[in-house]
């Protein structure tokens, strides 16, 4: 496809405008999120002061969730179709899909960290959920360098997506250790579960405000993944042309 | 999967090519060995000798073409066409720390051998290794070391040999003993392929010579009459190459030398 | 389909017996190669002692070090125990595991194993036998040498149990992994940051495992830890198994 985008110059391929569209609804939706987040939700009413302040963080924070399961998603399904057909494509929609993930999935903990701290007055605690979104994140970190580690871009892909999928494989298992683990980890703040502290109820407003976040930053995944997975293919490209004038 | 015991082609390379990124490395391979005929192939480094040798044990996968031994497709064949194929590499494959007994012990159960024993003490004989078949194999000398990579490679009996340079770091004796070996699997119906950077040996110890150069078959001749004729031809041939062959310090000597007494 | 081959060979090594296979293939003889590829492994351990020494020598010191570490501010043993022993393990396992496939790659000899006539998980199953025996080896070292060192009844079945199961899914996962960097740069320091996150459900499950038994636990207490711990090795055996003829298939 770029290829065919540098012999033609001024044509525009599918991939360019799928690019741009996406871009364009991607400013959008990030738009639309900070508004409906900050303006258009009302309070939570059984906070007050900070929690009450903090607690709009959740849109964001549900939203990088959003964002960094459909990276790892994406990462092990194109992994799995990458070893079945072999074509590079997969490999790269796999590394951006992790690059992608992972800057949502570093988002959740920052934002998760940030929440946890007017809330349950700490920034770190063995919540099962933020346990197994920090071990992800580290997972896939690893995933990064061990591509980086590999010359051979064939033997990369390959070992990139058995590593992808072996790895996605164990996340299940941390969550349900991690959260059987704290029923005899000793609890830093009174209360057994952590929903019950800080917890809320959704009103209309609230509900709405969700819908738009977990949408928007989905597509502001999608524009990202897109520019990523054109990016990877065009420096493979550069590399290939270059060994070849070497 | 039988391997039928007529006089036949053994081994069959046919169109085989096989790139590294962006540089091919061959370019639709074809080649021919039969069964009790031993064939040599030359080649400057780098001009894919070890790659064919690597796409014909299986050890690596062609982007295109295939190889067929005894009539069965690689391409098609399970993990049992490997028992019908020895290989001598680069590589000794042997392990330093068991003696030279466990060494083959080891590789006759990988081959599913049964009642080895007497198997390997013939072997050991035959590669002259008997006296210090109890030693481990870090402290055997690069030759020893070579001499049992052959006696590995010959030890499940395989119709299909493919000794990748099989000459080097041999003492004369040796390469004696080696040749003696190869006349020998020729004359029990074996294929043997080898590769050689001894023009010499390339002549006397195989029944036709072929060249690889830019990634084909370049040239494949009886070795009766492969001489000084067809030495200028394949001198001519590589004449593109020649600064690739000035650079190769193990490939000139024999090359330069024939060339200058051609 | 030996029967073919055995032409006696002519010539000056006209004594050489001619070869018989055993025809077929089968379980039998996958098992036979499997515990080949681990005998190999194990000898070339008993010669060379450059594995298992290393690992046990390790892992007493971390043991020693992590007392030192701990003495001070904790004041109970019993508090700590369980996290020295299962940190002792994996770091301890990772010397072993890096040497499975880099001995191999080393020294040239992995085409030797893929040459061979046989499904090339019998060299994953091997090397997970040869590993299990050097790990739950060390392992055994680690609980022996935590015992004294911290004066905690560690040696009961039920933790015994936890560390079997655990050290078989740890090496289940660190085979394939190993086999993995073993063609990487930087392999020594890349396999622990591949296998260390991977392993938390293991290492969770482990550590509270043997709290609860230390804490006077019975087996009713534990059987969600031997669960996860069961599901780990089964999931990570059966997946390692199906993609690991894909990292042989060309080195």
């Amino acid at each position: 496809m770029s290829t065919s985008a540098s012999a033609r110059p001024n044509r525009w391929t599918p991939m360019d405008i799928a690019q741009l569209v996406l871009g364009v609804l991607a400013v959008g939706a990030a738009v639309a999120t900070m508004w409906a987040a900050l303006v258009y939700a009302r309070p939570a009413t059984n906070l007050a002061g900070d929690e009450q302040l903090a607690q709009r963080i959740f849109y964001v924070h549900m939203g990088t969730i959003m964002g960094a399961l459909a990276g790892f998603i994406v990462s092990f399904a194109s992994s799995i179709v990458y070893l079945i057909t072999r074509k590079l494509d997969w490999d790269r929609l796999c590394q951006a899909a992790v690059e992608v993930g992972l800057i949502f999935g570093m988002g959740t903990v920052v934002t998760g960290m940030f929440w946890a701290k007017p809330t349950w007055n700490t920034y770190w605690t063995w919540d099962p959920r933020l346990t197994t979104a920090t071990i992800t994140v580290l997972v896939y970190v690893a995933y990064l360098l061990f591509r980086n580690g590999i010359d051979n871009r064939q033997t990369r892909a390959r070992f990139g997506s058995i590593y992808a999928i072996l790895a996605f494989s164990s996340v299940p298992l941390t969550f349900f250790s991690a959260r059987w683990f704290r029923s005899i980890h000793p609890v830093v703040f009174g209360n057994e579960n952590p929903d019950a502290q800080g917890g809320f109820d959704i009103g209309s407003t609230m509900g709405t405000t969700l819908g738009i976040a977990m949408i928007g930053f989905i597509i502001i995944f999608s524009a990202l993944l897109v520019l990523r997975f054109r990016q990877l293919r065009n420096e493979d490209e550069l590399n290939e042309l270059r060994e070849e004038l070497a | 999967m039988t391997l039928s015991t007529a006089k036949q082609t053994l081994i069959s390379v046919q169109g085989v090519s096989k790139r590294f990124g962006r540089k091919r490395v061959l370019t639709g391979v074809d080649l021919n060995v039969e069964q009790g005929s031993v064939t040599t192939l030359l080649g400057a480094n780098g001009a894919g000798k070890s790659t064919l040798m690597r796409i014909i044990s299986g050890l690596a996968k062609p982007d295109r073409g295939d190889v067929v031994l005894g009539g069965v497709s690689l391409r098609k064949a399970g993990h049992e066409l490997r028992r019908y194929i020895g290989l001598v590499t680069h590589a000794p494959l042997l392990y330093d720390n068991l003696s030279a007994t466990e060494n083959l012990a080891f590789y006759a159960r990988l081959y599913d051998m049964e009642d080895a024993a007497p198997r390997i003490d013939a072997v050991l004989q035959a590669v002259d290794l008997w006296s210090r078949r109890k030693d481990p194999v870090r402290t055997f000398s690069r030759g020893m070391v070579q001499r049992l990579a052959i006696g590995r490679a010959i030890l499940h009996d395989p119709p299909v040999l493919l000794l990748d340079e099989p000459d080097t770091g041999l003492d004369p004796a040796s390469a004696e003993l080696l040749a003696d070996l190869i006349r020998t699997l020729g004359a029990a119906n074996r294929a043997v392929l080898l590769t050689t950077h001894n023009l010499e040996r390339a002549r006397t110890w195989a029944d036709s010579v072929s060249l690889l150069a830019d990634g084909t078959i370049a040239f494949c001749e009886p070795a009766a009459s492969f001489s000084e004729q067809s030495l200028r031809r394949l001198v001519i041939r590589v004449d593109r190459d020649a600064q690739d062959y000035a650079t190769e310090d193990d490939m000139a000597p024999d090359l330069v030398g024939e060339q200058v007494a051609g | 389909m030996a029967t073919t081959m055995a032409t006696p060979l002519s010539g000056p090594i006209q004594a050489l017996p001619p070869v018989q296979m055993r025809a077929g293939g089968g379980l039998a003889s996958f098992l036979r190669k499997v515990w080949a590829v681990a005998a190999k492994d194990l000898r070339a351990e008993l010669r060379g002692r450059e594995v298992f020494s290393s690992m046990t020598v390790f892992s007493v010191l971390a043991v020693l070090i992590f007392g030192m570490a701990f003495d001070l501010r904790v004041p109970e043993a019993k508090m700590v125990a369980p996290g020295v022993l299962w940190v002792s393990i994996l770091f301890a396992g990772v010397l072993g595991l890096n040497r499975s496939f880099g001995a191999e790659m080393d020294r040239g000899t992995l085409p030797a194993l893929l040459l061979a006539p046989m499904d090339r998980s019998a060299i994953y199953f091997g090397k997970v036998i040869a590993n299990f025996v050097f790990t739950f080896g060390t392992a055994l070292v680690i609980l022996v040498a935590t015992f004294f060192v911290y004066d905690v009844d560690l040696l009961q079945p039920l933790i015994f149990a936890g560390v079997l199961l655990g050290t078989l899914g740890y090496v289940a996962v660190g085979t394939i992994f190993a086999a993995l960097s073993a063609s990487a740069r930087a392999r020594e320091s890349l396999l622990p940051i591949l296998l260390l996150p991977v392993m938390v459900p293991v290492f969770m499950a482990g550590v509270a495992l043997t709290a609860v038994v230390l804490d006077g636990g019975g087996l009713a207490d534990v059987t969600n830890w031997l669960g996860i711990l069961i599901g780990f090795d089964l999931i990570f055996l059966i997946v390692a198994y199906l993609l690991f003829d894909m990292i042989l298939e060309e080195v």
